[in-house]
């Protein structure tokens, strides 16, 4: 069997390297020691190396929250791509492509439009029930017996996101200024607007859910079997199910609520994990959660460098990698599709 | 071992099996028989759990079914699929891994135990290689592979059911397959049901036939008892031609 000793040292230091990179970048010159020596400040809350103050103010109350979130972000999102794809036994599933993402958002502009000044936790928790609903009709809509059909997968995320669409539209034209920014804040994906409780709030539920995905990985890969298989090995499957979705709905809702739609994170990170180290879950998601946090943080890093001094919403720049990607992976799967 | 006592059976309120009684005892291949639609895979799955009882019941070592919970069933009762397909790359060993399931083990045990059962079906020069690469008797074997490897933690004598394992298996595959059935149940002390549509296979390698039509048992007993003209007639609407080959313990029905 390949050594695969090399690869933890490795993606660890890449996501240090990542961080850092995240941390120095931005309209602010501050050099990377400087930027280095503002963190250990604010960790230790000590003044161990000499920061200008309105420098340890920006690394404190815009890179850091920035970067946290994005990497809590990008890693929620590959592991909830990863555990949908094993849940509908199908490697096309991810949270934007089926229409998940987009109903979070729904639920989190009815949040915002008509219930104004109800607090950031009120516009996660709707994000998080909408979230919820439409995970459960997506896999009431594409399930059998026998699988998931990509075909109905897909169309069902069509279908999704143009109600969703409808629905979000509808608000734009209720929605007040404020309110109209951060709705279309959302549908592009944005880590911009980063604050320390949304980074709070989503590393609670990247902690949560990867301890409970963990604990299930075991579980996910019988349920590949398929449930009726699963079912002989001695797994709960409906349980396992509900709690499974239950687990995907506060992942992508609070994402959603944080950052707007940020699509095919979830798609892309398990992919490639796959190629490198295989399916079994009890590998795949650690490590696509490790991927996922290096990817979106690279890609924000991206988005605040590409057009500087001004900046491109992340979500954009994930679609622009992740959408060829995905017509790649459709042409590679196109002959079991017909 | 395990005991099916009046047991009926109906999906979406039409009778599949009706009045059921059936003794299945460890030690022997039982061989379930039939014509398309006769309720052979259903009686299997409601061995397995997978169908609701309308009536009767069914125990397994004196204990009724539904009083098991799934882990510890799943120890003790095993079920080789027709064919189980793995959209993702898992590894041989991986697959057989996954039987581990609902044992308790340390990883090392595990290890040592999916490897024995690699070497028991011929599979250690295929343990790295990809699932989904492999022939559909090589997938069989793994899946044979994993379901014995479930089963290694069983308190009494482990109960194997095999539905179709055959269809889509070559000559030569389908006899290893079934040869490996009937030593489970003759040197290991296996319950092996297995449904077959072959009757010269279940005359070969069954112990006890039973044969089911329109939901119920017509007969069962050995080949010899249960496979005449009259009952294959009766059944198939078939009359076959039945020859007594010299070396044949059983006749070849064409």
């Amino acid at each position: 069997m390949e050594n695969r000793a090399w690869l933890w040292p490795s993606i660890l230091t890449f996501l240090v390297i990542t961080c850092l990179l995240s941390i120095v970048t931005g309209p602010l010159q501050i050099a990377p020691l400087t930027s280095f020596n503002a963190v250990l400040n604010w960790a230790t809350h000590l003044e161990l190396g000499a920061v200008a103050p309105h420098e340890q103010l920006v690394i404190n109350n815009v890179r850091l929250p920035r970067t946290l979130l994005a990497m809590t972000v990008g890693a929620t999102l590959a592991q909830c791509g990863a555990v949908m794809q094993g849940l509908f036994r199908n490697p096309l599933a991810d949270p934007g492509i089926i229409g998940v993402s987009s109903g979070a958002a729904l639920g989190a502009a009815i949040c915002i439009v008509l219930f104004p000044g109800s607090g950031e936790y009120s516009v996660a928790f709707g994000a998080f029930i909408a979230g919820l609903i439409t995970t459960l009709v997506v896999y009431r809509l594409a399930s059998s017996s026998s699988g998931t059909s990509v075909v109905l997968l897909l169309l069902s995320g069509v279908a999704i996101a143009a109600l969703a669409g409808a629905g979000i539209g509808l608000l734009t034209y209720l929605a007040d200024d404020m309110a109209l920014r951060d709705l279309t804040l959302w549908q592009m994906g944005s880590i911009a607007g980063a604050q320390w409780q949304y980074v709070t709030l989503s590393l609670l539920a990247l902690l949560l859910i990867s301890w409970q995905f963990y604990r299930s990985s075991k579980a996910l890969n019988a349920l590949l079997l398929g449930e009726a298989e699963a079912r002989h090995l001695g797994v709960e499957v409906d349980k396992l199910k509900f709690k499974l979705i239950f687990l995907c709905a506060v992942g992508v809702g609070i994402s959603v609520a944080a950052t707007g739609i940020i699509g095919f994170i979830g798609l892309v990170v398990p992919h490639i994990v796959r190629m490198i180290i295989g399916p079994d879950h009890k590998r795949l998601l650690p490590i696509s959660a490790v991927l996922g946090a290096i990817i979106l943080a690279l890609a924000d890093v991206g988005a605040r460098s590409l057009v500087a001094p001004s900046e491109l919403p992340v979500g954009l720049v994930t679609a622009m990698l992740g959408a060829p990607f995905f017509i790649f992976m459709l042409l590679k799967q196109k002959n079991r599709l017909i | 071992m395990i005991d099916i006592k009046h047991v009926s059976v109906r999906i979406n309120h039409k009778p599949v099996l009706t009045n059921i009684n059936l003794h299945i005892p460890s030690g022997k291949v039982t061989a379930l028989l039939g014509p398309n639609g006769a309720g052979k895979s259903t009686l299997l799955k409601s061995l397995s759990q997978e169908v609701q009882l309308d009536a009767g019941k069914i125990t397994l070592n004196d204990r009724p079914l539904q009083d098991f919970d799934r882990l510890e069933l799943a120890k003790h009762l095993a079920v080789l699929p027709q064919h189980a397909s793995l959209t993702f790359p898992f590894a041989v060993h991986e697959v057989v891994a996954m039987g581990l399931y609902p044992l308790t083990l340390s990883s090392k045990q595990g290890m040592e135990l999916v490897d024995e059962q690699l070497s028991r079906l011929a599979l250690t020069s295929l343990k790295y290689r990809s699932y989904p690469t492999l022939s559909g008797g090589e997938k069989q074997r793994v899946q044979l592979a994993r379901v014995l490897t479930q089963l290694q933690q069983a308190q009494r004598p482990p109960v194997l059911l095999l539905d179709e394992p055959t269809s889509a298996l070559d000559l030569a595959q389908q006899h290893r397959v079934l040869s490996l059935a009937k030593e489970l149940a003759h040197q290991h002390n296996y319950a092996v049901v297995v449904v077959l549509h072959d009757l010269n296979q279940a005359s070969r390698y069954g112990d006890n036939l039973v044969i089911l039509e329109r939901g119920q048992i017509v007969s069962q007993g050995p080949a010899r008892t249960t496979l005449t003209p009259q009952t294959i007639k009766q059944v198939w609407q078939y009359e076959p031609q039945i020859v007594n080959a010299p070396g044949c313990e059983t006749p070849l029905l064409f």
